[in-house]
């Protein structure tokens, strides 16, 4: 268990972690997620080494890790722009973590070969990290952390550099590779659906605090408040509820707690249908509707029908 | 409608040639000529008398002093050169910019005065009661000091631009400082150090303002090649001359090349 205790850090006026404390369970592939200034890698940092806390204390499996330097933690860090060796071939940079430990040869080309199986780059140990794409540079990277065998694996937006259809595919590839290799993971990432399509369990910070956390279904579903909510996904807003867009119920016929709204625009994004609902003394509610539903209800501009939240929604704040 | 087009049309055409023409002729003038000058004139007396002026026993010991104490300046500075660049570039001390500036006085102080300079302060008349005037020693000290800026300002835009990250990425696996430093930084600054120590042999080979002073000009002990060319001008011996110069020219030029070398080295890397 990776544990930070009462951490705060403040760089000149601006408060970084303000009294930060978090348990992170063994195994887990945990995402640290938040805006940017949200303190979130600077508490990756803090619990690397990188950085000191002005106050709190750091614990990895139990002993305190406040005072030890980095290259003492047994940790794994992999940084959002590689961080390659740049004059080591591919092969020499993930030996480097057992060469500066003196492992005989023969044992350090043969784990370097292993891990670059993994990480599927057989055959490019001899290339250098310039002659390489970025998704490649960031699985070099990840062997490179992986190499030592670190108690903690700890990613700062491992995929922030990297073009959408990469990022989508390391995603899967880093969780496969989790699953095999069970090491707990401390993922940062502004980005909410990297962090709940790939972690099991979520932090979500804010100014230097920590929100919530948990699993990210529950997360999405029961956010602590609108902050939370907000940052999970789109919001609207119904009365004093606020409502996932794709939650709201829309009825041809007037019912329980349901109000009346005028039909607006009406777009068709494929599987789903935007539907733009124009509310008395309100502004207008975004309401996502599948395809299916939309068919059924048959909306078009004008049309007046019945909205209503459903039971578990958040109160407005 | 006519002359604009015209006037369009001219810098297609014509100034290329132009361009390349003058520069040719300027390049030819200013560099090629001399040296072809000189080259030809170290064989006046034909190859024998070429060879016998650069393996007379004066023109050997000058070549050799020349060529020694140029190599342990660019070492010396090299290492030196590299500790005030790393000071510069990661220290935080008041005062940093002025000694930013410092470093480039060396450049722009005419040799004349640093060579004044060093004889005052290490002269028959030292302050500080050191005198070394007229010896080797003195020498280095003139080149080291004239030599200076080379390998700090090769090594400082490099050091600033290293990526502080790789640094970091080998602390968490496991590196010390030390390793740090010999592992990732050095490799690093290898080009960079490498060239900025060329640039300084190859300007303390040619040196001559900053020596005449403080050399003494004593043959077989601290005459540098540039002292016995003039020697040998003065004393209407010009082949004998011309002929070390070929000598240094040669040397330069090998110089030249290794840079570009390093420079392409360097940046094949980079990438």
């Amino acid at each position: 268990m990776i544990a930070a205790r009462g951490v705060t850090k403040r760089f000149g006026d601006f408060v970084a972690l303000d009294d930060v404390s978090i348990e992170i369970p063994d195994g887990s592939l945990t995402a640290l997620l938040g805006p940017s200034g949200s303190g979130k890698s600077t508490l990756l940092r803090i619990v690397a080494g990188l950085e000191q806390p002005d106050e709190g204390v750091v614990e990895i499996h139990g002993s305190d890790q406040t005072r030890v330097p980095p290259q003492r933690r047994e940790i794994g860090f992999v940084f959002q722009h590689y961080a390659a060796f740049k004059h080591m071939t591919v092969h020499d940079n993930v030996a480097f973590g057992l060469t500066i430990r003196k492992q005989p040869k023969q044992r350090v080309r043969a784990r370097v070969e292993e891990l670059l199986g993994i990480v599927g780059l057989s055959g490019y140990a001899e290339r250098y990290p310039s002659q390489l794409s970025g998704g490649q540079r960031q699985r070099m990277a990840l062997a490179r952390a992986l190499a030592v065998e670190p108690r903690v694996l700890l990613l700062d937006e491992p995929f922030g550099a990297l073009d959408a259809l990469v990022r989508a595919e390391l995603r899967e590839w880093l969780r496969r590779l989790h699953e095999e290799v069970h090491v707990t993971t401390v993922l940062v990432t502004h980005d909410q659906e990297e962090a709940m399509a790939i972690a099991d369990h979520l932090v979500v910070m804010d100014h230097g605090r920590i929100e919530q956390v948990g699993p990210p279904r529950e997360i999405y579903d029961r956010p602590a408040n609108g902050f939370v909510m907000g940052f999970l996904g789109p919001v609207a807003r119904l009365g004093d509820r606020l409502v996932r867009p794709h939650d709201i119920v829309v009825e041809l016929e007037p019912g329980e707690d349901a109000v009346e709204a005028q039909v607006g625009r009406v777009v068709h994004l494929g599987f789903e249908v935007r539907v733009e609902l124009v509310l008395d003394g309100q502004d207008p509610v975004l309401v996502q509707l599948t395809r299916h539903d939309a068919e059924q209800l048959e909306l078009a501009h004008g049309d007046i029908v019945w909205v209503r939240a459903p039971r578990l929604a958040q109160a407005a704040t | 409608m006519t002359t604009h087009a015209l006037t369009l049309r001219r810098p297609a055409g014509r100034p290329g040639a132009l361009a390349l023409g003058v520069s040719t002729l300027w390049l030819s003038a200013i560099v090629l000529l001399p040296l072809a000058a000189v080259v030809v004139r170290s064989t006046d007396g034909g190859l024998e008398a070429f060879w016998n002026a650069v393996t007379s026993r004066q023109a050997v010991a000058a070549l050799r002093f020349t060529l020694l104490v140029s190599l342990a300046t660019a070492a010396i500075n090299a290492a030196g050169g590299m500790l005030i660049a790393w000071v510069l570039v990661r220290d935080r001390f008041p005062g940093k910019r002025f000694v930013n500036a410092l470093i480039d006085l060396p450049f722009a102080l005419p040799t004349i005065v640093a060579g004044l300079t060093l004889l005052a302060l290490y002269g028959p008349t030292s302050p500080f009661g050191i005198n070394v005037a007229f010896t080797q020693l003195a020498v280095l000290l003139a080149l080291l000091f004239v030599t200076l800026p080379f390998v700090v300002r090769a090594v400082q835009p490099v050091l600033i631009e290293i990526d502080r990250e790789m640094e970091q990425a080998a602390l968490s696996l496991g590196a010390g400082n030390r390793t740090v430093f010999l592992r990732i930084i050095l490799p690093n600054l290898v080009p960079a150090l490498l060239s900025g120590a060329a640039l300084a042999f190859a300007r303390a080979v040619g040196e001559f303002g900053s020596i005449v002073l403080i050399s003494g000009n004593i043959p077989f002990d601290t005459q540098v090649a540039s002292m016995y060319i003039f020697k040998q001008i003065e004393s209407d011996n010009p082949v004998g001359a011309a002929s070390v110069a070929v000598v240094l020219l040669v040397l330069s030029l090998v110089v030249l090349i290794g840079i570009r070398a390093l420079g392409r080295w360097g940046a094949r890397r980079d990438r």
